[in-house]
């Protein structure tokens, strides 16, 4: 009656041997399109560049954005690049950090939820970046305002995923906690945040990425430097190699920081999980 | 033999936005040491209520409940729960969740780890202790949810609609594996189910409440010529049907 589940161990059969190339081979078609779309288009910019169909002033071209690449120490790409990124990091870590204790100061109180919740409702309908010249006047043109512009962009969905998270928690496994007489503090610490981990990873996923949509716009509206000066400022001198450069940076560095979050997520689950 | 569990004069009475509900009405009785009991009732008669006030976790709007001549406030540390669901934590593994109950109530030392380690062993279950949750069957999973209630060593028995997440097959060698296991730790228990033949096959006695607002209707003593039976070879013995008929006539089934 009481057996363990173990995957028995048997020899592959034939129909899964091809089932399993098949799978393999899809896998394959899939990354061999993706990298060719990639390899046409660019090239098909290129050449049409050259020929004259695209005007290369307007609209750049790889050849042009590659040499922008090389002239690092002319154009200070790294250091701008090195600001946006700094920014992203600490309007991220603030982001989920406040955005979760918050969520548990919510999940703590009903009454407080209760009292709260139009004006959470209201701050997320509400276009944040339209605060970015109150952010200026209240903590000065600079960083702080990229920074404070980050927060207020990912703070209140991050409020509001985690709390929904937390809110639907399992109520019988809380309630067994209960039965042996669990705090509240018990109850968030043993049940409520271990069973959140997935909410809790989600959310960063969609931080990181409006962290870095707060720091650009933020750079936009007042900065010194960031990638975000550097595409306004490229477009107003007429630079489009700069701006395009700084795009094609933009959604590399986009695609690293999500990637970064997700190995993050891998690691604690593996930690965490039942592969022993 | 001792009383362990007495409840006295027990009312309930919930307040709602659209009105007062009365669940319970006037429940007393009482539970000896080592004493098998059942409640059954009418489904939404106020059974789990019931239980929920035994376990401290609700406060009757009468009556109290008296654990060792003790009245119970809040939720007792001689009170062993166990749910509809085994509840395990898929995140820990079974040891880990073997020791919860210890965990929170801040009573995890080197002598109740033992303890908690011999049940492992003695139930079989410490070949699977670093094992997590999902690798085990259904009945491994009820083991290690019964444990980590033994763990604390309860004086009594609390069981809220237990197993009945399992599917039947899985239910019936379940109970059959946990009455045995209760048996030898010669626990006192106090069961709550809606159904009939689990409240003979398991009991000592069964409490029959009637529908809403729920007092007790009758209290059977269950006695069968062999006292040592498994619930599931009492399920094959003549009184079990006679047993059957009355509390089903008591309940008043209508569809």
């Amino acid at each position: 009656m009481f057996m363990y589940n173990q995957p028995a161990e048997k020899p592959v059969s034939k129909e899964r041997a091809a089932y399993l190339q098949k799978q393999k081979r899809k896998k394959y078609v899939v990354r061999a399109v993706q990298i060719s779309v990639v390899i046409v288009l660019i090239a098909l910019w290129e050449i049409l560049a050259n020929v004259g169909v695209i005007d290369s002033f307007i609209m750049s071209q790889p050849s042009r954005m590659v040499k922008t690449l090389l002239n690092l120490s002319e154009n200070g790409l790294l250091t701008h690049l090195g600001v946006t990124c700094m920014e992203t990091l600490v309007g991220f870590l603030l982001g989920t950090a406040l955005g979760v204790g918050l969520a548990v100061l919510l999940w703590w109180s009903d009454t407080l939820s209760r009292i709260c919740e139009p004006f959470l409702v209201v701050l997320n309908a509400l276009p944040k970046i339209a605060l970015g010249p109150v952010f200026i006047v209240w903590v000065g043109a600079g960083m702080q305002a990229i920074i404070v512009m980050a927060l207020a962009i990912s703070l209140i969905v991050t409020v509001l995923e985690m709390l929904n998270g937390f809110l639907n928690t399992d109520e019988e496994t809380i309630r067994m906690a209960q039965t042996f007489g669990a705090n509240r503090r018990q109850e968030f610490t043993k049940i409520v945040m271990p069973s959140n981990l997935h909410t809790l990873f989600n959310s960063m996923k969609v931080n990181i990425g409006l962290s870095l949509v707060g720091v650009i716009a933020g750079e936009f509206l007042v900065s010194k430097a960031g990638l975000g000066y550097l595409i306004v400022y490229g477009g107003q001198v007429f630079k489009l190699d700069l701006v395009m450069t700084s795009v094609v940076i933009l959604a590399i560095v986009a695609a690293l920081l999500y990637q970064s979050v997700v190995i993050a997520e891998r690691f604690v689950t593996r930690k965490m999980s039942h592969k022993n | 033999m001792e009383e362990i569990l007495k409840v006295e004069q027990i009312s309930q009475t919930y307040q709602a936005e659209n009105g007062e509900l009365t669940a319970l009405e006037e429940i007393s009785f009482s539970v000896e040491k080592g004493e098998f009991v059942s409640i059954v009732g009418p489904s939404g008669c106020g059974k789990s209520t019931l239980l929920s006030i035994v376990a401290g976790m609700i406060r009757p709007t009468y009556g109290r409940v008296l654990l060792q001549g003790e009245p119970v406030e809040g939720i007792s540390p001689h009170i062993g729960y166990m749910l509809q669901r085994d509840n395990l934590l898929e995140w820990r593994s079974i040891y880990q969740n073997a020791v919860l109950g210890l965990e929170i109530r801040n009573m995890l030392t080197r002598e109740t780890a033992a303890y908690t380690e011999s049940l492992l062993k003695a139930y079989g279950l410490w070949d699977f202790r670093d094992k997590y949750p999902s690798q085990l069957s259904g009945g491994m999973r009820q083991r290690a949810a019964l444990i980590r209630t033994l763990a604390i060593k309860p004086e009594i028995f609390l069981l809220d609609e237990a197993f009945s997440a399992l599917d039947y097959q899985t239910r019936l060698a379940v109970t059959d594996d946990v009455y045995h296991i209760l048996k030898l730790e010669q626990k006192t228990i106090l069961m709550v189910t809606h159904d009939i033949s689990e409240s003979i096959s398991m009991s000592d006695r069964v409490i029959v409440l009637s529908r809403r607002p729920a007092h007790i209707a009758r209290t059977m003593e269950i006695h069968f010529t062999d006292p040592d039976l498994t619930p599931l070879q009492r399920r094959e013995q003549r009184e079990f049907q006679e047993y059957f008929n009355t509390i089903w006539r008591e309940l008043d089934v209508h569809v």
